[in-house]
């Protein structure tokens, strides 16, 4: 019963029912030992490169570079892994753990779908039964994908409680897996929840900035100034981050969902508005009022629509390590069509918050300097959603 | 000895939930004082919490209607002040670990030793994160209520041994909520944890009849019962004092 693990600073920790306790632990000790385990790394190896189509592309994006006119622009491909986005590595990593620890049957929760997706697909791949929670809001801004997760043979039951989004989905998952764990698997999204999920997650995403270094060295030759990505929970940023956080020199910037404003309710932009709390397993900033009821928090990205962020953020945002900035709806809608009319590349809307602080600080640097910034997703589940904010219905 | 162990004396405790401000307090007010008279022996008072995730739909719907109609901890401790003018049995806290953490550790539990709190349980806190709160809750002689659960196992002896108050068996996997039929093993799990204690245990969750009542109070030393009661205050409203007494009389019957 030791708790000397799974603390990130004064972050992290495991405040969950004792229903749980052993099921964590039990996923501890497994993951101590897989993850030195040569014939599961090989496994997992394989499957990233042959079947999720690893190493993701690092795109040196020209057009945006000379339009923007400053920093040299990277853009590491998240999108154009397998099922579109950074979710599959970890995914993988979860489900072929859960596998060797005997689970037949895998549980997520989702905002976006791109999760759930992936779960849905490990699970098809792996024949594994699977059930994924989304809130009942996020199963109308994203059909599309509650459609492919039912392709899948996945199940999807949509959340009504709360705010029907991601938070309540991830609270219903935590509930269902109390009630049945020696078969499942809860295979979180994000680099939250109770201990070890943040290290687990961060782990298995870790391989995106593991290739952006052998890449830009590659390019380059040396690493990059600025490496970015989009935080809700964290798990593309912490994976874009985590290999350079020993290279101080390399500056890490995390771009939260401002929503309408941080000066107006209707935001989901932790670090910026939130404050230290206890909730989903875990001790970091939430956006919460007085009394400590979590805030009912809002962005256009069903992605980064959650109101906590990962303990490992918490302690990098604490030690000046990492620098976290907020972005509007209405810059991340902006960014979106900006990266598709320039580069031809459709990002996610979650990604295009990323994009549009990359729009805002790269015309201020140096034309000798490098950005890296990390599409965690591809766009296309967004478009009736960002037709419909310019005031254009669609048909999906 | 804490207040909490009259609770147990020389009998088998019925201990009601109730979440505070489901309608709202002053319906709360009344409803725990019916449940007192007609005998309850320890009423635990859920300060709501916006995302209760150890709880099923019944007792989620009362945290929501409760915050809906402006509930706050504060309000809750001016409520409890009042109640203390009449009630005298143990009374006890049940919330989340952010509600507390966020008003302040130390100057939540101060409080509750002020108004006459004598413990409280929040599901979010295992054995391993206790010191988050256990020292204040030392300082103050609140008690720190332990849970155990179907899958404790192995941790049931470390639990029990540092248990004070008394120790919350989970009757089954899963959230609150009333259940037709409770299989888990519980005379094993009982009897691990008086090897280790003399700590009074009652069952909770899923329990709603009289019989089911009288059988997990035959195994332990009590009963807990909260969504059967939060269905009543969720039928009747402002007029569920009376029927929340007649259920509660009925249910201490059959353990007596």
């Amino acid at each position: 019963m030791s708790n000397q693990n799974g603390r990130f600073g004064i972050h992290g920790g495991q405040y969950i029912p004792e229903t749980l306790m052993n099921a964590v632990i039990e996923l501890e000790e497994a993951y101590n030992h897989y993850k030195n385990d040569p014939e599961f790394n090989k496994e997992l190896e394989t499957l990233f490169n042959e079947y999720a189509g690893r190493p993701s592309r690092l795109y040196y994006a020209e057009k945006m570079t000379k339009d923007l006119g400053g920093a040299k622009i990277y853009l590491k491909r998240e999108d154009l892994n397998h099922t579109g986005a950074h979710k599959i590595n970890n995914v993988l990593g979860q489900a072929l753990l859960a596998k060797k620890m005997g689970k037949t049957r895998l549980i997520a929760e989702t905002g976006a779908g791109q999760h759930g997706v992936a779960t849905a697909t490990a699970a098809a791949l792996m024949g594994m039964e699977c059930v994924v929670f989304m809130g009942e809001e996020d199963t109308k801004r994203q059909a599309l994908n509650v459609y492919k997760m039912k392709l899948l043979g996945a199940e999807v039951v949509p959340v009504t409680t709360g705010t029907a989004t991601l938070k309540d989905a991830v609270s219903e998952a935590m509930r269902e897996w109390t009630s049945r764990i020696s078969d499942t698997h809860y295979c979180l999204g994000s680099v939250m929840g109770p201990h070890p999920f943040p290290t687990i997650v961060r782990d298995f995403q870790a391989v995106i900035s593991k290739e952006i270094k052998e890449q830009i060295l590659e390019k380059e030759g040396r690493l990059p100034d600025v490496v970015m990505a989009c935080v809700g929970g964290g798990s593309n940023a912490i994976g874009t981050f985590y290999n350079f956080i020993e290279d101080k020199e390399v500056q890490l910037i995390g771009c939260e969902a401002a929503g309408r404003g941080v000066d107006t309710f209707e935001t989901a932009a932790t670090i910026a508005t939130g404050k230290l709390g206890i909730f989903h397993g875990m001790k970091s900033y939430f956006c919460q009022d007085e009394y400590g009821q979590i805030a009912p928090v809002y962005s256009i990205s069903a992605g980064l629509d959650y109101p906590g962020i990962g303990p490992e953020h918490a302690y990098l945002n604490d030690i000046g390590r990492a620098q976290y900035v907020p972005v509007t709806d209405d810059e991340a809608v902006n960014a979106f069509e900006y990266l598709s009319r320039t580069e031809g590349i459709i990002p996610a809307i979650e990604s295009s918050h990323a994009l549009a602080h990359a729009m805002k600080i790269a015309p201020t640097m140096d034309k000798d300097k490098i950005i890296v910034i990390t599409i965690s997703g591809r766009g296309d589940k967004d478009c009736a959603a960002i037709a419909r904010y310019r005031g254009e219905n669609i048909n999906e | 000895m804490s207040n909490i162990g009259k609770a147990f004396e020389n009998k088998k405790a019925f201990i009601a939930f109730i979440t505070c401000g489901d309608p709202d307090l002053d319906t709360t007010v009344e409803v725990v004082k019916e449940a007192v008279k007609n005998g309850a022996d320890l009423i635990e008072l859920g300060i709501p919490f916006s995302d209760p995730t150890a709880e099923g739909p019944t007792i989620q719907g009362a945290n929501l209607r409760a915050l809906t109609g402006g509930v706050t901890t504060d309000k809750i401790f001016d409520m409890v002040k009042e109640l203390r003018k009449d009630v005298t049995i143990p009374m006890v806290f049940m919330t989340y670990a952010n509600v507390v953490f966020s008003y302040g550790a130390e100057r939540f539990i101060k409080t509750c030793s002020e108004i006459g709190i004598d413990g409280i349980i929040l599901p979010d806190l295992p054995y391993e994160e206790k010191e988050e709160f256990h020292p204040v809750c030392v300082k103050y002689g609140v008690d720190l209520i332990s849970l155990i659960a179907p899958t404790s196992e192995n941790r049931i002896a470390q639990i029990a041994k540092d248990a004070e108050g008394f120790i919350y068996v989970v009757s089954s996997l899963g959230v609150t909520g009333t259940r037709t039929e409770i299989k888990t093993d519980l005379e094993s799990i009982v009897k691990a944890i008086r090897e280790n204690t003399n700590v009074p245990c009652a069952i909770g969750f899923g329990i709603s009849k009289p019989e089911q009542a009288q059988k997990m109070a035959g195994i332990s030393d009590g009963a807990i019962v909260g969504s059967a009661i939060i269905k009543i205050i969720e039928k009747y409203g402002k007029d569920s004092p009376k029927y929340v007494g007649e259920y509660v009389k009925s249910m201490k019957d059959a353990i007596a």
